[in-house]
């Protein structure tokens, strides 16, 4: 496929809402998967010729089974709150990327086929048959929504478009026509055990070579220990943890914290993997089978408590679903809530005093962070609403000097996508991805140039590689987004100092 | 012609409870199986009811959304509210002293509500989204309200209706002993137009009234880590 053209939205002080243009992103489409992405996941490896009355009966099924979409296409009065509170339809002009004009392509089918007033007078509620074209509307439009919820935020009656986004991608796929990004990495996960297909030896590699980087700089044997039994606390990383910049330097500091704090920890070779794309296609099985291999990690190891790493819809899947999807965790500490946040665990250490943070050491950068979606509106950390906008920030604060937010209407719950969330983390959606960015490369701009931020902070794997991708196109550097650990790694003191013999290579021939 | 009138209100009627309850008990029996409240949400049902309240009374995410749309719509359905409570009087005897209170401030809420209709009406024409979102019904919708409103405040300020005569005809119509509408045109057109909003409300966007309350993103408590929730469908993979 030759690389689409496209123009990076200008950078203007204010993201203004623009005019609707309709048909500006039709020609966006991702990959379809192939039978062996399809397969693995028990769905058809191909469109199936009855695929019309098969995607029916499938909407049929998920209207009796999921409240959320029954009570969401029936309740809409389209007043137009969420029509201008997308990035991809700030972004990209084009009207069915407005949250409603997104739901109004399957409304439309749902009022035609299932309600009284679609079948008998289709025209006058806007109601249409399930045609080929409409099918194809779907694959391109339900595969320009990042599920963040941002949508939700402003409906009067809390209509989310992921959970319609979800259930379409879920019929498209039982129809044979899936997502090739998203399934391909959900059969990698089964194969192998996590996102990247990364398999176990390489994964002790890649941690040993982490032990010698942070004793080559630090002279402190900080152990990355992998599958440990016995250890205290599992920690489940996205897979990007493991090499990708930035997201490495945040597994060196969970490393550093869990080792100044004293506890033992491992990873999982089998549970190598947070993030849970199940989620992504809305499919309740697959999503159910990934979560189960992380109560099977916990039960195998023995370990007494879960810990997530920095990851955004991980997060909301751990958060909100795993207790439902792989409980119950009675066999873990009941003191410690399952799972928890690395975030929720580092400023509890904080608070605890256990960490001796020189703050000093990011002297170098004015920090802004950004509320990563699906953490913001879908989860929560500690105790009370909205923890899980104050913790990061505390964590941040705590070892940075220099910190400054962005604008409040792009911060907390109403903070926008990075652009890449929700299963569009590829290069075949790049135009939709840059473009989806615009509202928050604007916001960070405007911090930039009023407070001279120089770096973004983040908490989520996609918001990382996507912002990593995306700030080139906007006359940004890619290293200014950095993960929130990155920068505890950087301000903590490592007072557990280590005996020689424990250093990594200690004993060894030095001929490798 | 009374005849034809009482026989429409207790169809209209009839259409609308069985309606709304059908499509209630639908919401009710259909699991959620998943906890999605949209976050920061309330971590106690209390925090949940307070949560619904402001939602329902104050319409606080469209508040938080658009002030425009908010006005017109709050205007309309506050205004509506205290019409309906106002029209309490023509069918219950004695009159509450509540009801007989408000009465004067009927008056207003009527002018109110057909403003935020107006108002929501030209957003729908003026603005591009919101034109580009609406359907027929749509638009139907907001002028069935409107001259709902309008013949209703005729009948206070232009033909004056026998009032006490309507609520002879609505008495006889519990009891069906009969009674005799007056038939004046603003009355006829006000009683056949609600007649058809009764009709209509269980099968269009109207059902965002039962909707809101059965709102997961807005009903749910935000405890999953610390309560596991589990719909029956779910239960039985486990099973399996």
């Amino acid at each position: 496929m030759a690389k689409a053209k496209f123009e990076t939205p200008e950078l203007s002080e204010f993201v203004d809402v623009p005019n609707i243009e309709e048909g500006a992103m039709a020609h966006t489409t991702c990959f379809v998967a192939k039978p062996e992405h399809q397969e693995p996941l028990g769905f058809p490896g191909e469109k199936v010729d009855d695929w019309h009355d098969r995607a029916i009966e499938k909407m049929g099924d998920l209207l009796s089974r999921y409240r959320s979409f029954r009570v969401y296409l029936d309740s809409c009065v389209k007043c137009g709150s969420c029509t201008d509170k997308c990035h991809y339809f700030l972004g990209t002009k084009d009207p069915k990327n407005m949250p409603v004009g997104r739901q109004d392509l399957l409304r439309k089918v749902y009022r035609r086929y299932f309600t009284f007033a679609g079948k008998y007078f289709p025209k006058l509620v806007g109601a249409a048959d399930l045609t080929e074209e409409v099918l194809d509307d779907w694959y391109s439009y339900f595969h320009q929504c990042s599920q963040c919820r941002r949508c939700s935020v402003f409906c009067p009656y809390g209509i989310d478009t992921a959970e319609i986004s979800m259930a379409a991608r879920e019929i498209m796929a039982q129809v044979g026509v899936g997502q090739k990004y998203c399934n391909e990495i959900i059969a990698k996960v089964f194969k192998i055990g996590n996102n990247l297909g990364l398999p176990g030896p390489a994964l002790a590699d890649t941690l040993e070579g982490l032990e010698e980087d942070v004793y080559d700089e630090d002279e402190v044997a900080v152990k990355y220990p992998l599958d440990v039994k016995g250890a205290d606390i599992l920690l489940v990383t996205p897979s990007a943890d493991f090499f990708a910049e930035p997201h490495v330097d945040g597994l060196i500091g969970y490393g550093k914290v869990f080792h100044e704090a004293g506890v033992s920890w491992t990873l999982s070779t089998t549970a190598s993997e947070a993030a849970n794309f199940g989620m992504f296609i809305g499919s309740y099985e697959n999503m159910r089978r990934i979560s189960l291999r992380v109560r099977e990690a916990a039960l195998e190891l023995g370990v007494k408590r879960i810990v997530f790493g920095e990851c955004g819809h991980a997060w909301r899947v751990a958060y909100s679903f795993l207790n439902t999807l792989a409980g119950p965790f009675d066999f873990l500490d009941p003191d410690y809530p399952v799972p928890q946040h690395i975030c929720e665990f580092t400023w509890n250490e904080i608070q605890q005093g256990t960490l001796e943070l020189d703050k000093s050491e990011n002297d170098d950068k004015t920090l802004t962070f950004h509320d990563s979606c699906n953490v913001a509106r879908a989860t929560r950390m500690g105790d009370t609403p909205g923890g899980q906008f104050d913790i990061p920030r505390n964590v941040i604060k705590a070892v940075c000097n220099n910190f400054y937010d962005m604008e409040w209407d792009t911060i907390h719950e109403r903070t926008f996508c990075c652009g890449g969330g929700g299963g569009l983390l590829t290069d075949d959606l790049m135009e939709i991805r840059v473009k989806g960015a615009l509202p928050r490369m604007t916001a960070l701009q405007n911090v930039m140039n009023e407070k001279g931020v120089t770096h973004m902070a983040a908490i989520c794997a996609i918001c990382k590689s996507q912002f990593t991708k995306v700030l080139p196109y906007y006359g940004m550097d890619m290293y200014q987004i950095v993960s929130v650990h990155q920068l505890v790694s950087d301000a903590i003191v490592l007072n557990r100092k280590t005996p020689p013999e424990e250093a990594p290579g200690y004993g060894e021939d030095d001929d490798d | 012609m009374s005849t034809v009138y009482a026989l429409l209100f207790i169809v209209a009627t009839i259409v609308l409870v069985l309606g709304l309850a059908r499509k209630i008990v639908q919401y009710a029996k259909t699991p959620a199986p998943l906890k999605i409240p949209t976050t920061p949400a309330p971590v106690t049902q209390t925090g949940v009811v307070m949560r619904m309240f402001r939602e329902v009374v104050f319409f606080e995410s469209l508040f938080k959304s658009t002030k425009w749309t908010w006005i017109f719509s709050w205007m309309f359905h506050m205004g509506l509210f205290v019409v309906l409570a106002r029209h309490v009087r023509y069918f219950v005897d004695p009159v509450p002293l509540p009801i007989a209170l408000i009465q004067p401030f009927g008056i207003y809420a009527g002018f109110a509500m057909v403003a935020g209709l107006g108002g929501l009406f030209l957003r729908r024409i003026f603005v591009d989204r919101v034109r580009y979102i609406s359907a027929p019904s749509d638009y139907l919708m907001l002028l069935l309200l409107i001259f709902i409103g309008f013949s209703g405040l005729m009948m206070t300020f232009l033909i004056h209706t026998d009032v006490v005569m309507v609520k002879q005809f609505f008495g006889g119509l519990f009891t069906f002993s009969g009674g005799e509408l007056p038939m004046d045109f603003a009355l006829i057109m006000h009683l056949t137009l609600v007649a058809v909003l009764m009709i209509i409300l269980p099968f269009s966007k109207l059902l965002h009234i039962p909707g809101i309350f059965f709102s997961p993103s807005r009903n749910q408590v935000d405890n999953p880590r610390e309560k596991r929730h589990l719909a029956p469908w779910a239960k039985k993979l486990e099973e399996s």
